[in-house]
């Protein structure tokens, strides 16, 4: 019985996604109207009220902006007896004072954050509509987050905050990236991420020989983190994220930061790899008369549902019929929140693009609709239970 | 009424029209309809954009704009292509009223858009502006469908950088500040309550539009304003803060040009209203200067301020609209 539902969800792929087609130009101009207000982490205000407001004109009723920055709002299911929570993040990693300014040309749309994830939140504030004009109506409610605080040091705050706190039980979730479509992300790895920083003292004698300065300092914790192992099972790697120090060209820096991500499949590698990188700050700092801070300020365990689960399944199944090639691979993003609750989640990406992270950061137009019937139908699954576990 | 009462009264905050399925309702009650105009010359960069904001928000999602139209002066990159792609309705301009000819300027193609748009009101929006946003055209068109005495709608963009409760200064670019207002001072001081005159963005009632000269090129704001105001009195003008407009800056050379042509339209209507008299033939061609070496050079520019008569005019027009019974 269950079995021939979930292939009258597939059958209606292709209304879907012609459906879906119909809503792009209103999916654009939502791009546009939320990606020109920037929203660097812990700035996310004028966004998140944007994206409240289009929650109440879309129907969406006990909307509100919570004490961590989200906006959070509830479209009424038909029962009501279960609920699904749909999240993308609303901050980006371009900064406030960066020219928002976003570029329409036909096939892609380009501009700081458009990718990670003004897409995504533009997807959330208009799906209400989406599913209204796909005809898609929904047993279970749906709780509509934009999560503030997501990126860097905000380290999942308003997700957590959310799931600590709502009243609600959240029975899934899914986590809307504006890409890449096809990923889906059902497992989160061990993740630490920190910053590492040197600064010499005021007192330095500047004349004393060889003396080196931060940047040179930074650089030899930098050679020493690269001669730690690394296993391939569990596999682990460290990633140099961004470094920064100095102030010219003939000064010797008094000041470097270092940004840095260990990631491994397992816990308790993080854990090795984090003692070590310890032990390296402690060591180089007592050599050079630097000071050196070493600042951890996220951190995930390994977890999340197996590749078999249901949920994965039937996410797979329908990017098949959509013509997409499903690529499941593990992920630092806000499925930790929900992994660490026991909730059944996923991430899935809603179009293609490029330059991620960068100003000219882009997005393709024409994967948009696949991605949008993606998702609706994923909602469809779930709401008719084929993603349980015990369906 | 006074430039003080005008100014409290007839001076809006796009904010104040938030309610935009109120207003939709307003329009439909009073059987409006409105239509909004982009006149183009090679802006495939910014169209798109403004072509999707305007018809998923103020035509899909709200439906306060009937028609949408862009006005091309004959662009040689992809704005036309762009536009229809997703869209608008493209015209040439130099396809609109053949038999009237072509002239070449942005007034051209606004005066060609009341012949070949339907709708009892008109907003004009320029398609060089970066930060697009539905309140562009709601916050011009709704004084016109709340308030049935006002017929022209000009933008201004006043947002203040950091939140101060004190006095501070505000007003338009350089060439109004410098000529303009001075100008509106001198000869018209009601006018003067305009706080950017110059601002391209506007809406009007077609059966004011209909009624105006309209100066081809760089006159056109300048003469609207006198015209509207010698016919219908300050009243019939409004403003609209729509907070912040970013678009591409003009280097002053062009300012130059752009400050020459409005100051032939302006004194050209001053004599044609006997407001000043025995003034010489106007020249047309401006000067500016330029270096080589050692060698100072002239530089001429012909700049001739060419104007269309009023719309209702033209025969093709009249027949069009039915107006000779």
């Amino acid at each position: 019985m269950a079995k021939k539902k979930f292939q009258e969800i597939l059958d209606r792929l292709p209304a879907l996604l012609s459906q879906a087609g119909s809503c792009v130009p209103a999916l654009l101009s939502n791009l546009v109207l939320i990606g020109e207000i920037p929203s660097p982490t812990f700035g996310e205000e004028r966004r998140v009220r944007f994206i409240s407001d289009r929650f109440a004109e879309n129907g969406l009723v006990s909307g509100s902006v919570d004490e961590k920055g989200n906006a959070v709002a509830v479209l009424p299911g038909g029962r009501g007896d279960r609920s699904i929570l749909l999240v993308a993040h609303a901050d980006t990693g371009a900064p406030a004072n960066v020219d928002h300014t976003i570029l329409i040309e036909p096939g892609q749309v380009t501009g700081p954050g458009v990718a990670n994830n003004s897409l995504g939140v533009a997807v959330l504030a208009a799906l209400p509509h989406f599913l209204e004009e796909m005809d898609v109506a929904l047993d279970a409610n749906l709780i509509f987050l934009a999560a503030s605080r997501n990126l860097a040091r905000g380290n999942l705050e308003g997700l957590r905050f959310f799931l600590q706190n709502n009243s609600q039980p959240v029975d899934a979730g899914i986590c809307i990236q504006g890409t890449q479509l096809g990923h889906l992300s059902i497992q989160s790895l061990a993740m630490m991420r920190g910053e590492i920083t040197c600064t010499v003292p005021e007192e330095y004698n500047w004349t004393r020989f060889q003396a080196t300065g931060a940047i040179r300092t930074i650089n030899e914790v930098i050679n020493r983190i690269n001669e730690i192992p690394l296993p391939n099972k569990p596999r682990s790697n460290i990633a140099f994220g961004s470094i920064n120090g100095g102030s010219g060209f003939h000064r010797v820096a008094r000041h470097a930061v270092l940004r840095f991500e260990v990631r491994s499949e397992d816990d308790a590698m993080i854990r090795k790899i984090v003692r070590q990188i310890r032990d390296i700050c402690e060591d180089v700092s007592s050599q050079k008369e630097s000071r050196i801070d070493l600042d951890v300020f996220a951190e995930r365990k390994a977890g999340g549902i197996p590749f078999a689960h249901p949920l994965s399944r039937r996410a797979r199944k329908i990017l098949e019929i959509l013509e997409v090639p499903p690529r499941v691979s593990p992920s630092t993003s806000e499925i930790f929140a929900f992994i660490e609750r026991g909730i059944p989640a996923l991430s899935l990406g809603i179009s293609t693009g490029e330059s991620l992270a960068f100003p000219d950061e882009r997005v393709d137009v024409p994967p948009m609709a696949a991605g949008m019937a993606q998702l609706a139908a994923l909602l469809l699954a779930i709401d008719g239970g084929f993603c349980d576990e015990h369906p | 009424m006074n430039i003080h009462e005008w100014l409290k009264n007839n001076t809006f905050h796009y904010r104040q029209f938030w309610d935009l399925k109120h207003l939709v309702a307003e329009k439909e009650k009073r059987g409006l309809r409105v239509s909004l105009c982009i006149p183009t010359l090679n802006e495939e960069k910014t169209i798109g954009k403004e072509v999707i904001v305007f018809r998923s928000e103020l035509m899909t999602r709200y439906p306060l704009v009937d028609e949408l139209a862009v006005i091309d002066s004959g662009s040689t990159d992809k704005t036309r292509e762009v536009a229809a792609q997703f869209g608008a309705d493209v015209y040439l301009a130099s396809d609109i009223l053949p038999e009237a000819g072509e002239k070449r300027g942005k007034g051209e193609n606004l005066w060609k858009a009341i012949y070949q748009l339907t709708g009892d009101i008109i907003v004009y929006i320029d398609a060089d502006i970066k930060n697009i946003r539905p309140h562009f055209v709601y916050g011009l068109v709704a004084p016109l469908i709340y308030r049935p005495e006002i017929k022209y709608v000009k933008a201004f963009y006043e947002r203040p950088l950091a939140a101060a409760n004190g006095v501070r200064p505000i007003g338009g670019g350089r060439v109004t500040e410098i000529l303009i207002r001075p100008l509106f001072s001198l000869f018209f001081p009601d006018l003067a309550g305009l706080i950017q005159p110059l601002s391209g963005e506007y809406a009007v009632r077609r059966d004011v539009l209909e009624q105006l000269p309209f100066p081809i090129g760089y006159g056109v704001e300048t003469s609207h304003l006198i015209d509207v105001y010698k016919k219908w009195g300050l009243q019939a003008i409004a403003q609209t803060d729509l907070d912040q407009r970013v678009h591409r800056n003009q280097p002053t050379r062009d300012l130059g040009k752009m400050a020459f042509g409005i100051l032939q339209t302006f004194l050209s209507r001053a004599r044609r209203m006997g407001i000043v008299g025995n003034l010489p033939e106007l020249g047309t061609v401006l000067r500016q200067f330029q270096v080589q070496g050692d060698e100072y050079k002239i530089q001429e520019f012909d700049l001739h301020e060419e104007e269309r008569p009023p719309m209702i005019e033209m025969p093709a027009y009249r027949r069009r609209r039915g107006l000779d019974g």
